[in-house]
């Protein structure tokens, strides 16, 4: 009865305490690579051992490991299935198929979303006039923001963007928007919609949610950092970020609040262009630290299996 | 030679601009100098309607086809979208700074001193 105990511990703590913790911890901004695989390592660790806990109590009475209690159970050796145990075991599955679920229907809208958004860019945007490698969208907003696709992002600024920054803080923007290409920081973002999708009620999904959306923000700063001086980065947001609430040409947008970034996410990563980043060995413990977060549910899960193999 | 998204978007600009409706030929004449055949058009303009973008009247032989909406329409749409409108809509696309409001910036502004 280990297994399952220990297995619905770190469930609740993954749950809980464990991502409130590292929402409110200052060091991932000094190191939004290491905090992102946290990130996810808490999110599938949390997925892996709630399904677990209640797989190994469900299968329990069946056989001493998994495997074995599940080719009990499936080959039909078992006479009579406690309420209890029935009820856990249909938990795992439904959660699981829950999940999944969730997953491919998030995957998919929000392909279809995408491949309808760069069917109205490309027809509404050109080439012309628009740094090298961006499309330039006719509008007086300033905006820029990076379309990912598997077959190649495409970079979009606006005429209004152009208008506002000098060349220097234009190509912060561009280096910014295309290491979210380069580095698919799309796949990370799909993969903490789908949980939020899947747990709606559930309010640290929205703050894993929140948190990796700026830890991307973050990353490709970084990566802008390298191309231009912070100074202009800091400008750059800035800007663009002051420029927003300017009415755009066309009466019909009707801009409702509390959308994107907030002036937190935007002073926070104005700020942390001041601190340096985490040292080594702490950025190492904090990948560490992602490890054993995977390593032990599924050692819970896969020891029992592999040492009755052998 | 320009890609086929880029003749998309030529035809689209011909169809946006035009009073009224137009037909495949109508549309190869206006792009004479880029020489190309009518069935390039056509196939343009079929793919274009199946993205909904263009509407094919029948009624007359050769068809003859319309935009679907203005490009005002288009670019307001596009930018309820990007401006984050419809919050699930924008979930697609990384932005380089997401919305703001209006005393957000005002104490963006300050920061640049002005």
């Amino acid at each position: 009865m280990i297994a399952p105990l220990a297995l619905a511990a770190l469930a609740i703590a993954l749950a809980w305490p464990v991502p409130v913790l590292l929402a409110r911890a200052r060091w991932p901004a000094r190191s939004p690579a290491a905090a992102l695989v946290l990130w996810q390592a808490i999110a599938i660790a949390g997925g892996l051992s709630m399904i677990g806990a209640l797989l190994t109590f469900g299968l329990a009475p069946f056989g001493p490991d998994l495997l074995s209690a599940s080719v009990n159970l499936l080959t039909g050796k078992v006479d009579r299935i406690e309420f209890w145990n029935a009820l856990a075991l249909s938990g795992a599955v439904l959660l699981t198929a829950h999940l999944l679920l969730n997953l491919v229907l998030t995957v998919v809208r929000s392909e279809r979303q995408r491949r309808r958004h760069e069917q109205l860019v490309r027809l509404l945007s050109s080439p012309h006039g628009a740094p090298a490698g961006a499309r330039l969208l006719d509008s007086p907003a300033p905006v820029a923001y990076c379309l990912p696709g598997a077959l190649g992002s495409i970079t979009v600024v606006s005429a209004g963007l152009v208008a506002l920054l000098d060349e220097p803080e234009m190509r912060a923007v561009i280096e910014h928007e295309r290491a979210h290409a380069t580095q698919r920081h799309d796949i990370v973002l799909v993969l903490f919609r789908a949980w939020h999708a899947s747990l709606p009620w559930f309010p640290i999904a929205f703050r894993a949610q929140r948190e990796v959306g700026m830890l991307v923000e973050m990353l490709a700063d970084d990566t802008a950092r390298r191309s231009v001086p912070d100074s202009v980065l800091a400008r750059a947001i800035v800007l663009v970020g002051a420029g927003q609430d300017r009415p755009v040409a066309e009466p019909v947008v009707a801009v409702e609040e509390g959308g994107g970034a907030s002036v937190t996410e935007l002073s926070s990563r104005l700020a942390r262009l001041e601190v340096p980043p985490l040292s080594r060995p702490a950025e190492t413990a904090a990948v560490a630290a992602a490890v054993a977060l995977l390593a032990v549910p599924t050692a819970l899960l896969a020891a029992p299996v592999l040492a009755a193999l052998q | 030679m320009a890609t086929l998204g880029e003749l998309e978007r030529s035809i689209m600009e011909l169809l946006w601009a035009a009073d009224e409706t137009l037909s495949a030929y109508d549309l190869q004449d206006e792009l004479a100098d880029r020489k190309l055949a009518s069935t390039t058009i056509l196939t343009v303009l079929s793919r274009l309607e199946n993205k909904g973008f263009v509407t094919r009247s029948r009624d007359a032989r050769p068809h003859r086809y319309r935009a679907a909406a203005t490009r005002e329409e288009h670019m307001a749409d596009l930018m309820h979208e990007v401006l984050g409108g419809a919050s699930d809509r924008t979930a697609v696309l990384e932005r380089f700074v997401g919305q703001v409001s209006a005393e957000e910036a005002q104490t963006l502004r300050r920061l640049l001193g002005g």
